[in-house]
């Protein structure tokens, strides 16, 4: 009984307003972020910073970004991934032609270039709707790649088009140690998610949702459909522009245009749909099943069956192994994991009287 | 909420479009594996049991970020499984190198950038406190993605073949090895090729040359240097590209057609291979002028264009078969004993195999030459990269390493990290590749300026101070 809401009822407005009116998830998600940077950087080693925690984080960040704009303002997007392309060569070429650029100046400026790149493409979602979008926005997704194939100055001349980040400073510290990429990626998503976790609680939010739930009857309500749309592409697009830099400058280190392809979109996309739509926790739940799951399933597979099974088989295996997971869940609780977790919370929370 | 439901309904049929586009490529690559010139004595059952040695100290650590599965698997296996098997052989036939063995384990990459970085950070502790020798990704977008973490962490890695060409510079790139040829030396070596069919680099003047190149960064490495030794010899160049896969090239050919080149340079990968030959049959051009990089060398790259293959010329670096002593020892102590790490025996003796066992031998002397300076032990990887950076194997050490005519004669530096630069061209005859040239060398001295510009804007980019070696040679 220690989880239940009728304790943490608000007495006023302006409490029940809150982000998170439970005082258990306040307290729950307090003693989270204080494990992410207390405890954490001590305990953990460059293993679990730089192949597990890192990209968790920024695909996180990149699902939130998608999450806001398919899964609250209802405008399907297959071009993620072309938005954190242009996130990471901004951030790149900011830094590059403007030494002394302070670091999250650039990472803004990167998710400000994406928005303009996002509002662009988001456009015809004025007359286009549904599945239909997806080729407007599939459309930025290969345009972009082309582009900066294409243009060598965006990657500097360099002869393959691989860009390389700059040492990560800021205010004179270096933060290009796995645990400093980690601490970098971890106060840019947190910062976002609560900006994002604001957004959907405020007008703007409400006016996303409305869109998204039927748009005739939204403007009908008054509601500028074509400015709420271009609204939702532009902060999408933000979002996976900053996850894109972090990508590329907090993860990999080195980016070519082709690691930003339609498989990166796919999986951004499959992060919500796994995770939840139109939840901003959703996006995390996604992202820790897709990215971290199969890594400890090889971990465990390594463990236990390597010299014993051909080493072929046994990634084809983990392959199945996952896939039979993605299905049974989506047959479980189609509106993803978020959903499900809430559940287990209503569970909980009825728990001796109602098993 | 209309769309979103919908959006749900769809989702498995999402799934199935987008493991279509993970997987398109792999048919072509994976369904030939054909015969390569009859075997001295056929093995029976080769499933690699129990290859990963149980290691017990005083061992050296071989970490493959090796793939398996995907649309690469036709390379990853064949380069892992020679790796390995001639890691066999030396643990078999001499008991380790010096009395220190060679153990090894495996993480699959499936050839993308983030596996191979996790697989990086998962190895590079090494494996039950034997210390890790060198990295071979095998792939340059994992090679690229490990610079910085591989410097920091002082492991070499080992491009061989391929890789960032400015990385031969290894002042700049101290732990970054594109072995015995990189991109740049590989045009070089092509055009120094197709001077010699036409009577000397003199005569190149006026010849048309176009370059089909695959449109990623790993095509267009080489277009600045082409342009280069265009403006040196006074042939023309095209370059057209053809975007990933590559599975239709009629328009790219048929412009190849109307510009009438004597020469095509196919700088292909996957499954683009095999639909270029077909497409230059197709279109009538003679397949025996089209030449194929070191990515368009393999069985598998002509073998599935069927009989139209036949005279389609490609650049190696060592040829395939199986008359090399190495390759009979391994065949006496390994394959034999059933222990082989191939699971189509008949590929032992491909290009990719011989590949892996060429880069096992450089890695393996690497060692060795590393254990003279620090001791017959096991060693860090700022040991054995000092073992790369002397590495020096002339004919005689070649003789006695079995591989005469099979590896280049190769020597290492501080500043060169790349330390070959000679090739050899082969013939398709239908069924297996012949060589048909002498080893030809790239024209090293004329792209080594360009290297060093190339590296020297690096090091600005990313305030590196070059080394100093000259200095470090008097340690």
């Amino acid at each position: 009984m220690s989880y239940h809401d009728v304790a943490g009822l608000s007495p006023s407005h302006a409490a029940d307003s809150r982000v998170l009116p439970l005082r258990a998830d306040r307290v729950a998600l307090a003693l989270l972020i204080l494990v992410a940077y207390a405890v954490l950087p001590f305990v953990g080693n460059d293993y679990v910073f730089s192949a597990i925690l890192v990209p968790f984080l920024v695909l996180s960040l990149a699902g939130l970004g998608l999450n806001l704009l398919t899964g609250y303002a209802g405008q399907l997007s297959l071009g993620s991934a072309a938005f954190m392309a242009v996130g990471a060569f901004g951030a790149y070429n900011c830094m590059l032609r403007n030494p002394g650029l302070p670091l999250f100046l650039s990472f803004a400026l990167a998710g400000l270039f994406a928005a303009a790149v996002g509002v662009l493409f988001g456009l015809p979602s004025l007359r286009i709707k549904g599945f239909y979008l997806i080729v407007s926005t599939l459309a930025a997704q290969f345009f972009v790649q082309w582009l900066l194939t294409r243009v060598s100055w965006f990657s500097n001349d360099n002869a393959s088009g691989v860009i390389t980040a700059p040492p990560l400073l800021v205010l004179g510290h270096d933060f290009s140690s796995p645990v400093g990429r980690y601490l970098l990626s971890l106060t840019v998503t947190l910062g976002l998610t609560w900006l994002a976790r604001n957004l959907v609680h405020s007008q703007t939010g409400r006016r996303f949702m409305a869109v998204r739930d039927m748009d005739t009857a939204a403007a009908v309500l008054g509601i500028p459909i074509l400015r709420t749309k271009l609204l939702a592409f532009a902060i999408s697009s933000f979002y996976c522009g900053v996850a894109g830099a972090l990508w590329a400058f907090a993860y990999l280190g080195t980016v070519e245009p082709h690691g930003f392809d339609l498989k990166r979109s796919f999986q951004v996309l499959f992060i919500i749909i796994i995770g939840g739509l139109g939840s901003v926790s959703g996006a995390f739940l996604g992202a820790a099943f897709i990215v971290l799951l199969p890594v400890a399933m090889d971990n465990v597979a390594v463990r236990f069956f390597a010299g014993v099974i051909d080493p072929g088989h046994l990634e084809n295996a983990q392959k199945l192994l996952f896939g039979s997971l993605i299905i049974f869940l989506l047959i479980k609780e189609p509106q993803g994991l978020a959903r499900l977790f809430q559940r287990l919370k209503e569970r909980v929370r009825a728990w001796p009287l109602e098993p | 909420m209309d769309t979103i439901l919908t959006l749900r309904k769809l989702t498995p049929g999402l799934l199935t479009l987008a493991m279509a586009c993970n997987g398109g490529a792999s048919a072509a690559k994976e369904q030939a594996a054909p015969a390569v010139p009859a075997a001295p004595a056929e093995t029976t059952t080769t499933i690699n049991a129990a290859t990963d040695v149980k290691p017990s100290g005083g061992e050296q650590y071989f970490p493959l970020q090796s793939y398996r599965v995907g649309p690469y698997a036709a390379g990853g296996t064949g380069y892992f499984g020679g790796f390995i098997d001639y890691m066999q052989l030396i643990n078999a036939r001499d008991g380790g190198v010096n009395g220190v063995k060679l153990t090894w384990s495996e993480c699959e990459t499936e050839y993308v950038v983030e596996r191979g970085v996790e697989c990086y950070e998962r190895l590079k502790k090494g494996l039950n406190g034997a210390p890790p020798a060198a990295f071979n990704p095998l792939s340059v977008g994992i090679a690229y993605a490990l610079i910085d973490r591989a410097t920091t962490d002082k492991n070499p890695i080992i491009t061989i073949n391929h890789g960032r060409t400015d990385s031969t510079d290894g002042r700049v790139f101290p732990y970054i090895f594109p072995l015995q040829l990189n991109p740049y030396s590989e045009v070089s070596a092509i055009v120094n090729y197709i001077a010699e069919r036409g009577g000397g680099l003199e005569k190149l003047k006026g010849k048309k040359i176009v370059t089909l190149y695959h449109g990623s960064p790993y095509g267009k490495e080489t277009i600045p240097v082409l342009d280069i030794l265009s403006k040196k010899y006074g042939f023309e160049v095209k370059h057209i590209e053809v975007p990933h896969p590559g599975n239709e090239q009629q328009s790219q050919w048929l412009e190849i057609k109307r510009f009438k080149p004597e020469w095509v340079i196919l700088r292909g990968w996957g499954v683009m291979n095999p639909v270029a030959i077909k497409t230059a049959a197709k279109t009538g051009f003679p397949v025996d002028h089209v030449i194929g990089n070191i990515w368009s060398n393999s069985e598998e790259d002509v073998a599935p264009a069927g009989s139209v293959g036949k005279g389609y010329i490609s650049i190696t670096t060592h040829p395939a078969g199986r008359d090399f002593p190495v390759l009979q020892q391994i065949d006496q102590y390994v394959l034999q004993k059933g222990k082989g790490n191939m699971e189509d025996p008949k590929r032992v003796g491909s290009v990719y195999y011989n590949l892996g066992v060429i880069n096992g031998i450089l890695n393996v002397e690497a060692v060795r030459k590393a254990q003279s300076k620090f001791g017959q032990k096991p060693l860090s990887g700022e040991e054995v990269r000092w073992g790369f950076e002397n590495l020096d194997i002339g004919e005689a050490r070649l003789k006695e390493l079995g591989a005469l005519g099979l590896l280049q004669q190769i020597k290492l530096s501080c500043e060169d990290h790349e330390g070959g630069g000679r090739v050899r061209f082969q013939q398709w005859d239908g069924q297996k590749w012949g060589v048909i040239s002498d080893w030809i060398a790239a024209d090293r001295a004329l792209l080594r300026p360009i290297i060093e510009a190339s590296a020297a804007k690096y090091a600005a980019e990313k305030k590196i101070t070059p080394r100093d070696c000259a200095a470090e040679a008097k340690l």
